[in-house]
């Protein structure tokens, strides 16, 4: 493997230092699922891997009236072994479940899973779907940008040399909400999604009436999309076929995929459709189910 | 070349210091510094498991994992499995069912069980399964090794009733 120095700063301000002096000749190292196979496939010769597993900040997982804030470390397993996250922001849940299978879910984390920024990232519709902001630190201090804002293209993303994520802040989440995200791919388990859809919805007390809804989409474009139209149109609407019906139509619209051996243009789009529904129906069913008790 | 760590670990419950680059991985590491060939590389990029080894109780692919990241970790390997008297039920159940044929991904797929029924002593075929999913075998099918471990967990339901 190409040879490289290994740095651990244990705060955040030690890690943006070092950073911003190696200026764009570093990579930082969360749970290395992604990162140390590109580094041994020759796609990234850093010069220094900065571990940030000794920040503690970013191994928290916080709940406040303010909502959640997940540390930009946390493997996935502990993301679907809290309570709280299972039943408040589902979408999360299932989408950690899905990634890799039980080695990978021990490393991989969802702030890598976002800055590796693969188009078909599991985590990354449902972040955007909870209306997720990556919490960034850097040389001139710390800004925030909606989840799906952060990715630029395969491979790409908003940061900066010198910047790093720290935690993805999520909203509290209302009675009568819920989520979920969910892929097809050809296998049962260990595979790349073809289409992934993540989908939260807030309904009205009758549990009859959305209120609000986001709905993302990860696989069918350059990078995860947040469908704003689609999430939008569901807004006052009784729930039901018509309304979803709109939603699957929107979101197969902006769907824009490649062609490749796990699906076709065509196949993709239609699968776009069905997710949405199916994303939905759940979101659906667990909003009802939450009394917010 | 970058300079040499010593990583302070502890394997199999014995205090081990060793020296790596930090470009090693820990799969490397074990095998080639300390001589430790019981866990195996298999595809080298986090898809197959045979390199699983249990880190802080966690079960994790040894070749996605640098060496000096385990620096004050727990590890256990294959080689701590077995008792000094014997074998471990899953390794009897694995032979038992036959759930191995040229044996390179056994290793991974023993660790692999030994935290799946940690934290699960009960699972269901499905649970087995779906747990059992990055860890590969190109021999057995997999009917074998899921009956093996279904075994493993109806003997401790025999004991402990």
């Amino acid at each position: 493997m190409h040879d490289f120095e290994y740095e651990a700063p244990t705060s955040v301000a030690d890690a943006v230092e070092l950073l911003a002096k190696h200026n764009g000749t570093a990579r930082i190292l969360a749970g290395g699922t992604d990162l140390i196979d590109q580094i041994r496939t020759g796609r990234f010769a850093p010069d220094v891997v900065i571990d940030i597993k000794k920040l503690d900040a970013l191994h928290r997982i916080d709940m406040s009236s303010d909502g959640l804030s997940l540390g930009a470390v946390v493997p996935c397993y502990r993301i679907y072994g809290d309570e709280t996250i299972c039943r408040d922001y589902s979408a999360l849940a299932d989408a950690t479940k899905i990634i890799g299978g039980a080695q990978i879910q021990s490393r991989a984390s969802v702030g890598g899973n976002l800055c590796n920024s693969g188009p078909a990232a599991d985590s990354t519709p449902a972040l955007i779907s909870l209306g997720a902001k990556a919490v960034i630190a850097g040389p001139d201090g710390i800004r925030e940008v909606p989840v799906e804002n952060f990715c630029t293209g395969p491979g790409k993303n908003v940061l900066q040399p010198g910047e790093l994520l720290t935690e993805l802040a999520m909203p509290s989440r209302p009675a009568h909400s819920g989520s979920h995200y969910l892929r097809f791919i050809p296998r049962n388990e260990m595979d790349i999604a073809v289409v992934g859809v993540g989908a939260s919805v807030v309904l009205d007390d009758s549990g009859e009436k959305i209120v609000s809804a986001r709905i993302a989409l990860g696989a069918v474009a350059a990078t995860p999309l947040f469908a704003e139209e689609a999430s939008e149109l569901l807004a006052g609407r009784p729930v039901g076929d018509e309304a979803i019906e709109a939603a699957m139509a929107a979101t197969r619209k902006i769907a824009t995929p490649i062609d490749d051996m796990r699906g076709t243009v065509e196949f993709r789009k239609h699968v776009t459709g069905v997710l949405t529904r199916r994303s939905l129906e759940k979101a659906i069913e667990r909003a009802r189910a939450n009394t917010g008790s | 070349m970058a300079k040499k760590r010593v990583v302070t670990t502890t394997i199999n419950d014995r205090q081990v210091e060793f020296l790596c680059q930090p470009r090693q991985t820990l799969l490397e590491s074990l095998r080639d510094v300390l001589n430790m060939t019981g866990t195996k590389e298999g595809c080298t990029n986090g898809n197959c498991g045979a390199c699983t080894v249990l880190m802080d109780g966690r079960p994790v692919d040894s070749c996605l994992v640098l060496a000096v990241e385990a620096e004050g970790a727990h590890l256990e390997t294959i080689e701590g499995v077995a008792p000094s008297d014997g074998l471990d039920p899953i390794q009897t159940a694995f032979l038992e069912n036959a759930a191995l044929q040229c044996g390179i991904c056994t290793p991974g797929f023993i660790m692999a069980t030994k935290s799946l029924l940690a934290s699960n002593p009960h699972p269901t075929e499905d649970e087995i399964r779906f747990y059992l999913a990055g860890n590969l075998c190109r021999c057995t099918g997999y009917d074998k090794i899921v009956r093996a471990v279904l075994d493993v967990a109806e003997s401790r339901e025999e004991v402990s009733a």
